[in-house]
């Protein structure tokens, strides 16, 4: 019994541990010019780490996202912390929105953002309406506090709607 | 045995004097706290000897306790003891009054330097370096740099400290105490240098990782040669009409770097590292890390995580033509 009981501690831990987890030699692939090509790893290496949203947290604001999508309440561009997805919900479709852009003002960030920081965001922005796992989701901001954080919200169930609905 | 005396020795000397020499002031308001120090240091030594002397003349003339005649107490000697008790708290007291006061009074001189027309700039301290603006009410007339702070000789520098992330603490031991950067809470200080000379500076409150990277340098020239800096400083960034140093200006506008780092009079704005405007005047990179050479920066751009890990700034995977292109732009920025 207190075997078992070791053992599930260690494996608590050794979670834990991957939750903030962090790599510190990344070199990002080629960058300097415009990327169309898309790679796509199976699964968004950010997605589980609690570290690597908060730093997509701050490249948020760094990178100017909320210039147009505000806190995820949207503005000029639409908001993040919804059920609607205009273009998928999925860590790919978030993926190929930054580098790619998308119609009506998304700008393409493919070769200005290193892919490590991409994939940051990438696992932000799902958390901004609850995509992520609620331990790895930030619980705090760094600065005056507008909207509750993204661990307090309830998690959204993604709808794509399709673009030409929107006006 | 001598040889424990000579570590000790050479330890209390590093502390002393070298690159952050606390007690070697290079201004007034240093002075002051150096003053300070002496006072506590010369009266704590004054304090032990007294002690150790007490202890040893007492060691030295034991007297064995005669059992006591009769239990009538001998009220001479309980007044004597009482006497001695009483005039050593007393001393005491009086040790940290003196203490206390001079404390107090140290503090208020150093608010009280400054004079009519400082010259006024704004630290702010981030995860794991220093942005420095030099105020100016002509907002084109203001400068900004990092990691490097130009002063003139004999002028206060009123100094407003900030921090955007966590808690950092500004620290040139040479100039002035310390002064910690709270988020969201502005404090200041007024330093002066009173001899031409670089002073290094660091962050003085544990702020992560790479808290041991965090390091400044205040260079105090005379007047003249400092207005010549701030006047160069205030130029901006022209594009290179060299064709090798333009392809080098292409990459840092369309590829990362302009995200972050700003270059005056180009279209690169980002905020979230060092403004590059200068970068070739500057002695250091990455907060003090490196000496600012062509290699280092070429080192540092490709990984950084190498040589600072848990930097912000992430790894460039360049070729070396383009590397070379771009090392020939920002080595143009002086």
């Amino acid at each position: 019994m207190s075997r078992v009981a070791a053992l599930a501690c260690v494996m608590l831990a050794l979670v834990a541990c991957e939750r903030e987890h962090r790599r510190f030699s990344e070199v990002a692939p080629a960058s300097g010019r415009p990327t169309h090509v898309t790679p796509q790893p199976s699964r968004n290496p950010a997605e589980g780490n609690a570290w690597a949203i908060a730093q997509g947290k701050q490249l948020y604001e760094a990178y100017n996202c909320n210039g147009c999508h505000a806190n995820g309440g949207g503005g000029m561009g639409p908001a993040l912390m919804d059920a609607t997805w205009l273009y998928g919900s999925e860590p790919q479709d978030v993926y190929t929105s930054i580098v790619e852009g998308r119609p009506n003002g998304m700008p393409a960030f493919g070769g200005r953002i290193p892919d490590v920081q991409v994939w940051q965001l990438v696992a932000y922005v799902r958390s901004m309406s609850g995509q992520t796992r609620f331990d790895v989701r930030p619980a705090r901001s760094d600065h005056m506090r507008v909207k509750e954080s993204e661990q307090a919200r309830r998690p959204e169930r993604p709808v794509t709607a399709a673009p030409s609905g929107r006006p | 045995m001598s040889r424990a005396a000579i570590v000790v020795a050479a330890v209390a000397c590093a502390a002393c004097s070298g690159r952050m020499p606390v007690l070697d002031p290079g201004g007034p308001q240093a002075a002051r706290i150096a003053t300070y120090w002496w006072i506590v240091f010369w009266l704590s030594a004054l304090i032990l000897a007294a002690v150790v002397a007490f202890l040893l003349h007492t060691l030295a003339h034991r007297r064995v306790a005669a059992a006591p005649a009769s239990l009538v107490e001998d009220t001479r000697v309980e007044r004597r003891l009482a006497l001695g008790v009483a005039a050593a708290v007393g001393l005491t007291a009086l040790t940290l009054v003196v203490l206390l006061v001079t404390s107090v009074a140290t503090g208020r001189a150093l608010r009280s330097f400054g004079g009519t027309d400082p010259l006024t700039l704004e630290v702010t301290g981030y995860q794991w370096w220093w942005d420095v603006e030099y105020w100016d009410p002509v907002p084109s007339q203001r400068v900004r740099t990092a990691n490097e702070i130009h002063i003139p000789v004999g002028r206060p520098v009123l100094v407003k400290t900030r921090s955007l992330d966590v808690i950092h603490s500004f620290w040139v031991p040479g100039l002035h105490g310390k002064k910690d950067n709270i988020p969201g809470h502005g404090s200041s200080l007024v330093l002066q240098a009173d001899r031409a000379g670089t002073f290094i500076g660091r962050c003085a409150e544990f702020c992560g990782v790479q808290h041991a990277h965090m390091q400044l340098l205040v260079i105090a020239d005379q007047p003249e040669v400092f207005d010549a800096w701030l006047q160069a400083q205030r130029r901006s960034a022209v594009v290179p009409t060299d064709a090798f140093a333009r392809h080098g200006f292409d990459l840092f506008m369309t590829g990362p770097c302009a995200l972050c780092h700003t270059v005056l009079g180009t279209p690169a704005g980002g905020r979230r590292g060092p403004d590059l405007t200068h970068l070739a005047s500057r002695r250091t990179l990455a907060a003090g890390t490196l000496p600012n050479t062509v290699g280092h920066l070429a080192g540092w751009i490709i990984d950084p995580q190498a040589q600072k890990p848990g930097a912000q700034m992430p790894g460039n995977a360049f070729g070396a033509d383009d590397l070379s292109a771009l090392l020939a732009f920002l080595g143009g920025l002086s």
